[in-house]
């Protein structure tokens, strides 16, 4: 249980995607100019990372890996497919990128159209991918998974919100012309990153 | 994009047009200056930070992407055509996955050190938002060999920018360029530090930002793009 807790506070705070492995940044930076979009944004990133990473799991346990298909017969005991991790994921999440719009339009049309636009955005946000693929490369078992996939969506909230704050801030502020926009967002990121460093080593 | 489109000449005399006429190469060097994929386009950055710590992985990364885009636009101007409008993200997703898979599998087999350094980030260039983005705005309604020399403009444009940060990275962090030494041994016997922070994830920030910022001042009509 502390195991699990601790996974959890590693991937919000000491691991963030945003700020510790840069995942995420195309839409992290395009859609944090306000706070009410990039909180949306947030949700439905929290809400397909966590429905897709456990799926991508199941994925990899069940079909991919060496020896892991003897369950459908046992002459395929020797087939190793991991190397088609990439194709599967990714379908993978297009598919329940795809699922989730069409369930959200039918049942809760209020969170579609405040969601909406975002949601195909989600199917090409790394840090989605990048979950699955460090739940891969770290071999974590499942629920672990489910836990480091919670923790990466809540860290990208955390920062996409924390981001959209300050730059509704900075439209007062007198900043040099060539470097606004972009220029001051990155250098803003930049200096989130270092304040997170701060949580690294904290362990329960 | 949108001064490609509107100069392009309405009058089509030639029946054939030269490999490398002027528009082409506008295709192959717009992206590398005017509107490079990472400061002007603001695609891609996420893989472009998390490998520039040295120069050499940043390099192999960029090969990476260079065939990747080149070779996802080429074949996704070829079926073009026959890709269903609604299904089409899948179907790029798709090609790009396997493109990516390929580039993978290369790098396991002949550089397994370099591949072990990049770890997750040869598989996320299939959501590298350069890839995607150059086949929803230029392949899909492009010729083959346009949309070809597009995508190695933009993984060039991608791969300077990448190199250039590391270039920063590892001198002023490690002291060292592809490994051998630069700063010479008398600067650290006089005092001289390496920066320990250009190491650390938002050093990269830093630089692109200032990046940003000085190809801005350098180049006026970048100036509130974004």
């Amino acid at each position: 249980m502390e195991h699990l807790l601790n996974l959890l506070i590693k991937s919000i705070f000491v691991e963030n995607v945003v700020f510790a492995f840069f995942l995420g940044m195309c839409s992290f930076l395009a859609v944090s100019k306000k706070i009410k979009t990039a909180f949306g944004l947030g949700l439905a990133v929290i809400f397909v990372m966590v429905l897709t990473t456990p799926l991508n799991y199941l994925i990899l346990r069940y079909a991919l890996g060496e020896g892991v298909l003897s369950w459908v017969h046992p002459s395929l005991a020797t087939v190793d497919l991991t190397f088609l991790a990439f194709i599967l994921f990714i379908s993978t999440i297009a598919g329940a990128v795809q699922l989730v719009e069409m369930v959200v339009e039918k049942f809760a049309p209020a969170l579609y159209t405040s969601l909406g636009i975002f949601l195909p955005l989600i199917t090409v946000n790394c840090s989605i991918l990048g979950t699955s693929l460090f739940m891969q490369e770290r071999e974590y078992n499942f629920t672990e998974t489910a836990v480091f996939s919670v923790g990466s969506g809540i860290g990208f909230f955390l920062a996409i919100v924390l981001l959209s704050a300050i730059r509704e801030r900075l439209r007062y502020s007198n900043i040099p012309e060539p470097l606004q926009g972009l220029g001051i967002a990155m250098i803003i990121t930049g200096l989130m990153g270092m304040a997170f460093l701060s949580f690294s080593g904290i362990q329960l | 994009m949108s001064v490609e489109s509107t100069s392009a000449p309405a009058v089509q005399e030639k029946k054939k047009e030269a490999l490398f006429s002027k528009k082409n190469i506008r295709t192959l060097r717009d992206p590398l200056d005017d509107n490079n994929p990472i400061t002007v386009q603001v695609l891609g950055i996420c893989s472009a930070l998390a490998v520039t710590v040295q120069v050499k992985p940043a390099l192999i990364m960029a090969v990476g992407v260079i065939f990747v885009t080149a070779f996802s636009n080429l074949i996704t101007s070829l079926l073009r055509n026959s890709i269903p409008n609604r299904v089409r993200i899948i179907v790029q997703l798709i090609i790009v996955a396997t493109l990516v898979t390929i580039v993978d599998q290369v790098l396991k087999a002949y550089m397994f050190d370099v591949s072990k350094k990049l770890s997750v980030f040869v598989g996320l260039i299939i959501t590298n938002c350069i890839v995607m983005g150059r086949l929803e705005a230029f392949a899909l309604a492009q010729k083959p060999w346009p949309s070809f020399l597009d995508g190695v403009g933009n993984g060039v444009g991608y791969g300077i920018i990448l190199v250039v940060v590391a270039i920063f990275r590892e001198l002023f962090g490690a002291g060292t360029l592809m490994g051998y030494h630069v700063i010479p041994q008398w600067a650290y016997d006089h005092g001289y530090v390496n920066n320990g922070l250009m190491v650390l994830p938002p050093a990269a920030l830093f630089v692109i930002g200032v990046y940003i910022w000085a190809q801005r001042s350098w180049n006026k009509k970048l100036v509130n793009v974004s």
